[in-house]
C-alpha cells in the first residue's frame, strides 16, 4: 500500500509532520491508516510553550489511542478545532483539513533535524 | 507461541484485512473501516469470520448431567436444535467463561458439523483446551459416561447478521431459513457444505451463525454478498448492546466476577446442581456490591477498559471494562462495574481519562434499541 507523502513537510519516526513554512503539525497519511476511524482528538492549549517531544495531544481512533509529540519546539498558535466537530476529517484529509495545532517555531534550524519525505517512506 | 490462523486468513488478507491477535488466533480486526462495516450491520448485513471460538462436542448416556453440573444454565430443558446461553463458573461463582450451548438432533446428515454428538457447546477464543480439559476431568471426577471431544481445529464459524441475514441466508441455504426461532438451529446445506446453521449472533441484530467444517468454510464465505466485518465491528457492535466480552468484561484472574455480578442472572439456574451454585445462591441472598451497568459519557473523550469511575469527589467506584464511541450514537459509551448504590440509570458519575473526572450518566445498556 503506497501513502501519501508531501515533498514540502518533514516528519518524525513517530509519523508527524510539520510544515515549516505555515508551522502547522498533523500526523501523516500513514499513521491515519494505522489508526483506522479517528474519533477524538485533544489539544494542548493556545499560548502553549512546547519543547520538542513534549506531548502535543492525543488522538483516539475507535480501536487506539495514540499520543501525539511535538516534533519541534514553538509556542502554539492556533488548534483546528474543526476536528472537534469532525474528527474524520484527520482521515480524510491529514495534510490539509485535518493539520492538528499551529506552532510559532522557536527556530527554523530544528526542523532540519527531521526526516525528509524520502526518509520518512524508507521507514514506512 | 505460534498464532493460530483461519482457514480464511488468505481469503482476508487479498480482500485488505487487517489482522491482530485475539485468544491466540491471528483474526481480521478490519476490513474497510470500523464505521463503515458497523453500519453495514445495523442497516443492512454483515459477514464474520468467527473461527477463533472453541467448539466442544459432549457424547453419551450421561451427557446432559456433565453439562448441567459445568454450566449455570438447564441444559435439559433443550429440545433438540435448541440453543442457551449460560456461564462456566468455578467453586467460588466466578465466571471461567461464557458461552452457547446447542442440543443437537440424533438426526444430523453426516459431515455436518456436530453430527452423531448430543450437544455442541462454543467456549470463546482460546478457552477450548482449557474447556476441555476442565470436561474430561469432571466427567472422571464424577465417573459419568460421556465423551468431550475439542473439535475447534475441525470446525470454522460464519456469522451474517444485520436486517438483511434472513434473506441471505434463505438464499443461501434454502427458505427454511427463514422459519428458524431465535435461539433455534437446523442442518442445511450452503454451497453445497453440511452446515450447523444457528439463528445467533453478537451483534443485537437479527442474524445466524454457521458452522461448518474448517476445510470447506471458503465456498461458505463466498456465498454470501455482503460487508465483510472484523473483530472491532463486532466490539462495537456488542457494546452498544452491552453484550459481554470474555477476558475483557470479566476476567477469572484479572477481574474475577460472577454471572449476577456481570449481569447475567438469567443465565443461571438455581435449581440445578452446577459447580458454583452454592456460592451463586449464598450471593444472591446477600446481594453483590458492584454491578455491571452501561454509562454515556456527556463531555469529550472515549471511555477506555481499565478507567476508573469515581464519583463527584474523586473517591473510585469502579471501573470501565469497555468502552467506545458509539458508531450509531456517535456519542462516547461503556461498560463497566459500579459500587451497587450508584449504579442505578440516571446517576451522575465520572469516568477518570488521564486523570480528569469526565462527566457520565448511568444508562441500563442496551444503549440502541428498545432503551434509545
Amino acid at each position: 500500500m503506497s501513502f501519501d507523502i508531501p515533498e514540502n513537510l518533514y516528519y518524525t519516526e513517530s509519523h508527524e509532520w510539520v510544515d515549516p513554512e505555515t508551522g502547522k503539525i498533523g500526523i501523516t497519511d500513514y499513521a491515519q491508516d494505522e489508526l483506522g476511524d479517528i474519533v477524538f482528538v485533544e489539544f494542548p492549549g493556545v499560548g502553549d510553550h512546547l519543547e520538542t517531544d513534549d506531548e502535543l495531544g492525543v488522538v483516539e481512533s475507535i480501536k487506539a489511542v495514540s499520543d501525539i509529540y511535538a516534533p519541534v519546539s514553538g509556542e502554539v498558535t492556533a488548534v483546528n478545532e474543526a476536528l472537534e466537530g469532525e474528527p474524520e476529517l484527520l482521515n480524510d484529509d491529514p495534510y490539509g483539513e485535518g493539520w492538528l495545532v499551529e506552532l510559532d517555531l522557536d527556530s527554523t534550524d530544528e526542523v532540519e533535524s527531521l526526516l525528509t519525505p524520502e526518509e520518512y517512506e524508507s521507514q514506512l | 507461541m505460534a498464532l493460530r490462523t483461519p482457514p480464511l486468513h488468505a481469503v482476508h488478507e487479498t480482500r485488505g484485512a487487517s489482522f491482530t491477535d485475539f485468544g491466540g488466533w491471528e483474526m481480521p480486526v478490519e476490513f474497510d473501516s470500523i464505521n463503515e462495516e458497523h453500519e453495514a450491520v445495523r442497516t443492512a448485513a454483515g459477514i464474520f469470520d468467527v473461527s477463533h471460538m472453541g467448539e466442544i462436542t459432549v457424547t453419551g448416556p450421561d451427557a446432559t448431567e456433565l453439562m448441567n453440573r459445568l454450566t449455570t444454565n438447564d441444559v435439559a430443558a433443550l429440545e433438540p436444535g435448541e440453543a442457551q446461553y449460560a456461564a462456566i463458573t468455578d467453586e467460588e461463582g466466578i465466571i471461567i467463561d461464557d458461552t452457547v450451548v446447542y442440543r443437537l438432533p440424533d438426526s444430523l446428515p453426516e459431515g455436518t458439523p456436530g453430527a452423531g454428538a448430543d450437544y455442541l457447546f462454543i467456549p470463546n477464543a482460546g478457552h477450548d483446551a482449557q474447556m476441555h480439559e476442565r470436561w474430561t476431568a469432571h466427567r472422571e471426577q464424577w465417573d459419568l459416561d460421556a465423551d468431550v471431544t475439542n473439535q475447534t481445529d475441525e470446525y470454522g464459524i460464519v456469522a451474517v447478521q444485520g436486517p438483511d441475514a434472513e434473506d441471505l441466508v434463505a438464499a443461501a441455504a434454502g427458505e427454511a431459513a427463514r422459519d428458524l426461532g431465535r435461539f433455534s438451529a437446523e442442518a442445511m446445506t450452503i454451497a453445497e457444505v453440511p452446515a450447523w446453521v444457528a439463528r445467533t449472533g453478537y451483534t443485537g441484530e437479527d442474524g445466524y451463525e454457521i458452522v461448518v467444517p474448517m476445510d470447506e468454510m471458503e465456498p461458505v464465505w463466498a456465498a454470501f454478498d455482503c460487508q465483510p466485518c472484523g473483530l472491532g465491528a463486532r466490539d462495537t457492535l456488542r457494546l452498544e448492546y452491552g453484550l459481554l466480552l470474555s477476558g475483557q468484561d470479566f476476567n477469572p484472574e484479572e477481574n474475577p466476577r460472577t454471572p449476577l455480578e456481570a449481569g447475567i442472572g438469567f443465565a443461571v439456574d438455581l435449581d440445578t446442581d452446577f459447580v458454583g451454585r452454592d456460592a451463586l445462591a449464598a450471593q444472591q441472598e446477600s446481594g453483590v456490591e458492584q454491578v455491571f451497568t452501561g454509562f454515556v459519557l456527556e463531555e469529550r473523550g472515549v471511555p477506555r477498559h481499565g478507567y476508573s469511575i469515581t464519583d463527584e469527589d474523586g473517591a473510585e467506584i469502579g471501573a470501565v471494562t469497555s468502552g467506545t464511541m458509539s458508531p450509531t450514537l456517535r456519542e462516547p459509551i461503556g461498560l463497566g462495574y459500579v459500587d451497587e448504590g450508584r449504579a442505578e440509570d440516571g446517576e451522575t458519575v465520572f469516568i477518570s481519562i488521564r486523570d480528569e473526572g469526565k462527566r457520565a450518566v448511568v444508562r441500563t445498556p442496551p444503549f440502541i434499541g428498545e432503551n434509545q
